[in-house]
């Protein structure tokens, strides 16, 4: 705040502005109608604060504002605009995770700026906390990032002493931020942001993938608070007030997303999934069981001869971008007076909402989408539940196995419709790891194949029939 | 900026509760889009960067504020723009060309969980 060139007033008017703006935007997120409304909202409330404070700040040394921004823009535009939508939940991921590490590297560098005049505990703590949440948050959205990216494994990663060793850098993070609050110090700081970094990643590692969603959210509140905390260092109102509506909105949405897993957030993040064992055990006496398979004709005269069809849409759908096929197909089973319907169970895919945006593209409307309650009550009187790409969402280990890792997951309840047809790739299990003893119950038929593929052939079969 | 340590003190705390109030019931389709705004909105942290930017000396201080502007700023556009796209599908209209066309089949099959059945 050196080169501050704003009356102060000016500065704290234009900041309350883009709070507003910020607020506003929240609120009309989290109605469908106002979504896309409330995200412009938000653009201009972060024009405001930034706009001032280039005027306020002018170009820093070297001109690197203008070059930092130019930079970050030029890389994020055309990543965001021309990745796949599968790859969304990753993309979220590492936005959220490069936000944590611009909050630990602003504490750093006040605190490298301050550290000669020997700056006071307090100020001093408020950088700790930037620095600690923001390399949390950084390393954590790392992991996050590469389980979704499927560079590493989406099954939980675990080793003995994991939590020792967690407990290990909490404390180490405790202490060593004590220590350098008492005496400042970059040792100090360096090493907190290493022990952050490490235990942010080592954190996520062993959660299981299809709770990823709830660990980014978690996350991304954790970010909120990092800027909450270098608002505090830096003695600047809109970091604090942006920081932390995203920080506690954010722990709130966390809640909610762990709820509509029917997952409790300290399972999630504490407990991680049991070992594998469990699942080696069931995927030994499932392979005994063996599959049924069929062709496209056989499930489309299934299908066509049906009155009531529900269809259960997954990840698989998402990655062979077959919406608009499957759209084709209800649209010849509705010909034929077929009763079709979708059901969505919240977090099929990899993110809540996957599917319903997923669908939305396919211009299908959200009426005739069924949530997880409506859809099952509906099975018990489906002819056909034709599961298009999806596995954990309808594994009935989550209902009946309590030794099953997903157990406690709500489920759509496929298994209680009359047949049971699954569009699958191969005998891989779903993104959690965990075996589907559905695939080998006796009223159950598989369709091999990229589901692209299949929803063509199976069209096809169903105007022949 | 504002003079004191309690009365920003206040602010947070105002605004802790308000960020707790301000979502109430968001429907489940909208979990995924909320998060990804609101992941839009603490790239606020560009603010900050510029400041910390401002008062940087030396070049180990310089090149930490340009990383910190830089991912302040990949944080706000990415985010804006990620939320833009899902929020875009919700309009139901016609999309020709539309930005989400995939090679089929291709890339996103789970290349490590292979398991015997």
């Amino acid at each position: 705040m050196t080169a501050a060139t704003l009356p102060n007033n000016a500065l704290i008017g234009g900041y309350l502005a883009s709070a507003v703006c910020f607020i506003v935007a929240l609120k009309a997120l989290s109605s469908p109608r106002r979504a896309r409304w409330g995200n412009l909202i938000g653009v201009g409330g972060m024009v405001i604060a930034i706009a001032l404070t280039i005027v306020d700040q002018h170009a820093g040394p070297d001109g690197i504002i203008p070059i930092g921004m130019v930079v970050g823009a030029a890389i994020a535009v055309p990543t965001a605009r021309l990745i796949r939508m599968t790859a969304m939940p990753q993309l979220v991921a590492i936005f959220n995770g490069v936000g944590g590490g611009a909050a630990a590297l602003v504490s750093s560098v006040e605190f490298l700026h301050v550290q000669p005049a020997h700056p006071g505990g307090l100020h001093v703590l408020e950088m700790a906390f930037g620095v600690v949440i923001g390399g949390l948050s950084f390393g954590g959205s790392l992991v996050a990032f590469a389980k979704l990216q499927e560079l590493l494994t989406g099954r939980p990663i675990t080793f003995p002493g994991q939590r020792n060793l967690h407990a290990v850098a909490a404390v180490g993070i405790v202490g060593v931020g004590a220590w350098t609050v008492a005496s400042p110090h970059l040792a100090g700081l360096v090493i907190l942001a290493a022990l952050a970094l490490a235990l942010g990643a080592g954190f996520c590692l062993p959660v299981g993938g299809a709770d990823t969603p709830v660990l980014i959210s978690l996350l991304n509140s954790l970010t909120g608070l990092a800027v909450a905390a270098d608002g505090f260092a830096l003695d600047n109102l809109i970091l604090v007030v942006a920081g932390t509506l995203v920080g506690t909105s954010g722990a709130l949405l966390t809640k909610m997303m762990s709820d509509a897993m029917g997952r409790s957030l300290p399972n999630i993040v504490l407990g991680g999934l049991p070992s594998a064992g469990s699942t080696e055990v069931v995927g030994g006496a499932a392979a005994a069981g063996g599959v049924r398979s069929a062709d496209a004709t056989d499930v489309g005269t299934l299908l066509a001869y049906s009155s009531r069809v529900l269809i259960l849409p997954g990840y698989g759908l998402a990655v062979a971008q077959a919406q608009h096929t499957l759209v084709e197909l209800v649209a010849a089973l509705e010909a034929r007076g077929v009763e079709v319907s979708y059901a969505i169970h919240p977090v099929a895919g990899r993110m809540p909402g996957h599917m319903n945006v997923l669908l939305a593209e396919a211009n299908v409307p959200y009426e005739s989408l069924d949530d997880l309650e409506t859809a099952n009550a509906k099975f018990s009187s489906a002819d056909v539940a034709l599961v298009v790409g999806a596995n954990d969402v309808v594994n009935p280990a989550a209902r009946d196995d309590p030794g099953s890792p997903l157990y406690g997951m709500p489920i759509l309840n496929a298994d209680q419709a009359t047949h049971v047809v699954f569009m699958k790739r191969s005998m891989r299990p779903g993104f959690s790891g965990v075996d589907n003893l559905l695939l080998y119950d006796p009223r159950t038929v598989l369709l091999f194949g990229d589901a692209k593929d299949s929803l063509t052939k199976l069209v096809a079969a169903v105007k022949a029939a | 900026m504002t003079g004191g340590g309690l009365d920003i003190l206040v602010v947070f705390v105002l605004a802790a509760f308000l960020g707790y109030e301000v979502i109430s019931k968001v429907p489940s389709i909208l979990h995924t889009p909320l998060m990804s705004g609101s992941n839009a909105i603490h790239g606020i942290i560009l603010v900050g960067s510029m400041v910390i930017a401002d008062e940087a000396h030396g070049p180990l201080q310089i090149g930490l504020a340009l990383a910190a502007i830089i991912l302040a700023t990949l944080n706000i556009v990415g985010g804006v723009v990620v939320t833009d796209r899902m929020l875009e599908m919700f309009k139901g209209r016609d999309r020709s060309g539309g930005a989400a066309p995939g090679p089929p089949g291709s890339g996103g099959s789970p290349g490590n969980q292979d398991r015997p059945g």
